[in-house]
């Protein structure tokens, strides 16, 4: 049972999201369905982290009972579709498997009143479902294919509310984005399959040189994975899709966003890893994108008059501080010294991020769907005086906004703090440009706060009341994961972001499987 | 030359494919044309694939009727299965891509991208 989690992991919610569909007259049963389904996935994800934290990678072959083993032919390359779960695979999979059970558990009552929720839940499954392929596959263009699943799911879900022309919009907008980007991987793997003849990303990695052929396929991934997560200059569709998605998908869509961060760093880590060895500018470079996009992606959000779309910008503002902290760990791979001093702690710093950014930013959009659920409106202008009104939805509001601004004892604040010790240390620029980010971001979360919940009762508001127990309690949960991340960082950062770091630094033990080979 | 131009003639049309692709989804104003451009994109990768499946001299893995000196001198199909793989996501892209633009033109009553910008700022 036990070794079979890997491929559990993707089987549970896929079929889930083949059957759901069967409760085409019954709503209810299809979102307890699903909701059931996330909880089983969930339980399996943490199985997963422990047994890779303890035990080590995990290898997992489809179609033979080892990996090692070679065709009848005596060919010695591996050729099977192989799962590669390391530590860091199996910290973005329980991201993802924990968003996906508070979403479905958000959206049983935020789309309620909603069609086609059959289909919703569905989709939410299948999102789900691209999502732990692409962080827990070794085959690269297994990673295509889930990547596919996760930007077509995605993109269906962002348009669901098809009654309204933007939603459309936005779909549209997100999946010409997730094509391109996707096309442009299948063809950097047609670059590397024809050069080296083999898919898997071990193997290729033992392989890839220095030639232009190479350094074309990474600048092509580099680039696709980078525009499918949300970085300056290709930022444009973030804030479209995130504020049209209904709330309940936001922290599902978040992790889909950083599952393709998550392949940028596995493309630049391990598939390239020989590469980026003696290549410090591809690590200058992801820094300094983290740089602009944390700053451009603030700038814009300052101006904002929707909550949501506020809210996106500061997403892809946040999505810096992961790129410059990991970034900052790849500049300096090449050195021991550095690396030992500062480099593994501002990459744990980048990937604490990560899942600390899911869990305050999934809060954030949900109270801000909250606000539109009572209010029917995400305009800020039309808003105020709702923190009589919904007592929780406030609180949980106050968790987030001090989260995201790095104010201590939340998690943010964790995170956020490796980060500028760290990249101090490379270059003093870095980490001011990072704080001014922490700066603006709080003055804009107190405008929201202001112009939302304080102020003068409105009068349309009269009657409005607290949203329903499982959006509350959905977004409770997220609340106290952000105070228990922010109380006690070092037993996160022991159990799950230093493994992760090491994962990925530790290069020959992905080449050989963990030691299969 | 003419030689070279010839065993490379495959990618240079998948070359002029993904220039003409990226040059529809850049500049043209209809949004049926960007789907199109999407799909000449793909049209291109798949090309790409199926151009690198060709070995000169070996033989399509197929064993049915196979001549004796197809034994050990078979290509390895993968970029075959690559392509189909892709063709089948490709579909899937497309028709959610026309399901949008057509409820763009519904609530907006044009397919002009210029005109599509209710989300902005």
């Amino acid at each position: 049972m036990i070794e079979h989690l890997p491929a559990l992991m993707i089987a549970v919610p896929l079929f889930g999201a083949f059957t759901t569909p069967l409760f085409k007259k019954k709503p209810r049963a299809a979102a307890l369905w699903a909701l059931s389904i996330t909880a089983v996935t969930l339980c399996l994800g943490i199985l997963l982290v422990k047994e890779v934290t303890t035990k080590g990678m995990m290898i997992y072959v489809f179609g033979a009972s080892s990996p090692g083993l070679v065709l009848p032919s005596g060919y010695h390359v591996p050729v099977r579709i192989i799962f590669e779960v390391d530590a860091m695979g199996a910290f973005m999979a329980l991201s993802a498997v924990l968003m996906s059970f508070i979403g479905a558990m958000y959206s049983y009552s935020h789309v309620k009143f909603e069609t086609g929720l059959e289909k919703y839940y569905a989709l939410l499954l299948l999102l789900e479902v691209g999502i732990l392929g692409m962080v827990l596959t070794g085959d690269l263009f297994n990673l295509f294919v889930f990547l596919e699943i996760a930007g077509i799911s995605g993109s269906a879900l962002v348009g669901f509310r098809n009654y309204r022309g933007e939603a459309s919009e936005a779909g549209l907008k997100y999946l010409i984005v997730s094509a391109v980007a996707s096309l442009m991987v299948l063809f950097s793997i047609g670059l590397l399959y024809g050069e080296y003849g083999n898919l898997n990303m071990a193997y290729l990695s033992t392989q890839i040189g220095f030639n232009t052929v190479d350094i074309i396929a990474l600048g092509l991934l580099f680039t696709s994975f980078a525009m499918k997560c949300g970085a300056v200059p290709t930022h444009y569709w973030v804030p479209d899709a995130y504020s049209e998605v209904p709330a309940g998908i936001n922290p599902t869509l978040l992790v889909a966003t950083y599952a393709s961060l998550y392949a940028l760093f596995r493309v630049s880590f391990s598939l390239f890893g020989k590469v980026t060895l003696t290549m410090s500018s591809v690590g200058w470079i992801m820094s300094v994108i983290g740089v602009l996009t944390m700053f451009i992606g603030v700038t814009m959000a300052l101006v904002q008059k929707d909550v949501k779309r506020l809210m996106s910008y500061h997403a892809i503002s946040q999505t810096g501080y992961m790129l410059l902290g990991v970034g900052v760990g790849l500049t300096v791979i090449n050195d021991p010294a550095k690396m030992a001093a500062f480099g593994r702690d501002a990459m744990a710093g980048g990937i604490f991020h990560i899942i600390n950014h899911i869990i305050y930013k999934s809060l954030l959009l949900m109270t801000a769907g909250a606000l539109f659920y009572v209010t029917g409106t995400r305009n800020l202008n039309e808003m105020g005086g709702l923190a009589r009104k919904m007592p929780y939805t406030t609180i949980a509001f106050i968790v987030g906004a001090a989260a995201i601004s790095g104010i201590p004892p939340f998690n943010g604040f964790a995170s956020k703090f490796l980060i500028y010790e760290t990249s101090y240390q490379l270059n003093p620029l870095l980490a001011i440009f990072a704080m001014v980010t922490s700066i603006l971001t709080l003055a804009s979360f107190v405008k929201v706060f202001a112009s939302a919940f304080l102020g003068p009762p409105v009068e349309k508001y009269e009657n409005v009341g607290e949203v329903p127990k499982p959006m509350v309690a959905a977004m409770l949960i997220l609340a106290a994961l952000c105070i228990l991340f922010g109380l006690f960082p070092n037993i996160v950062l022991n159990k799950l972001v230093y493994p992760a770091v090491d994962a990925l630094l530790n290069l020959s033990g992905y080449q050989t499987w963990g030691g299969v080979l | 030359m003419n030689e070279v131009v010839l065993v490379n003639l495959p990618f240079i049309v998948v070359a002029l494919l993904l220039a003409v692709g990226f040059y529809t989804i850049g500049f043209k104003r209809n949004l049926i044309k960007i789907v199109i451009g999407v799909e000449i994109l793909e049209g291109a990768v798949n090309l790409f694939l199926i151009a690198l499946g060709y070995v000169k001299g070996a033989y399509a893995p197929i064993y049915t009727m196979a001549p004796p000196q197809a034994e050990n001198n078979m290509v390895l199909p993968t970029p075959q299965a690559l392509t189909l793989t892709s063709i089948v996501i490709g579909v899937a892209v497309s028709a959610l891509m026309l399901a949008f633009a057509v409820n763009i033109y519904r609530h907006y009553g044009t397919l002009d991208v210029i005109k599509i910008r209710r989300l902005r700022g």
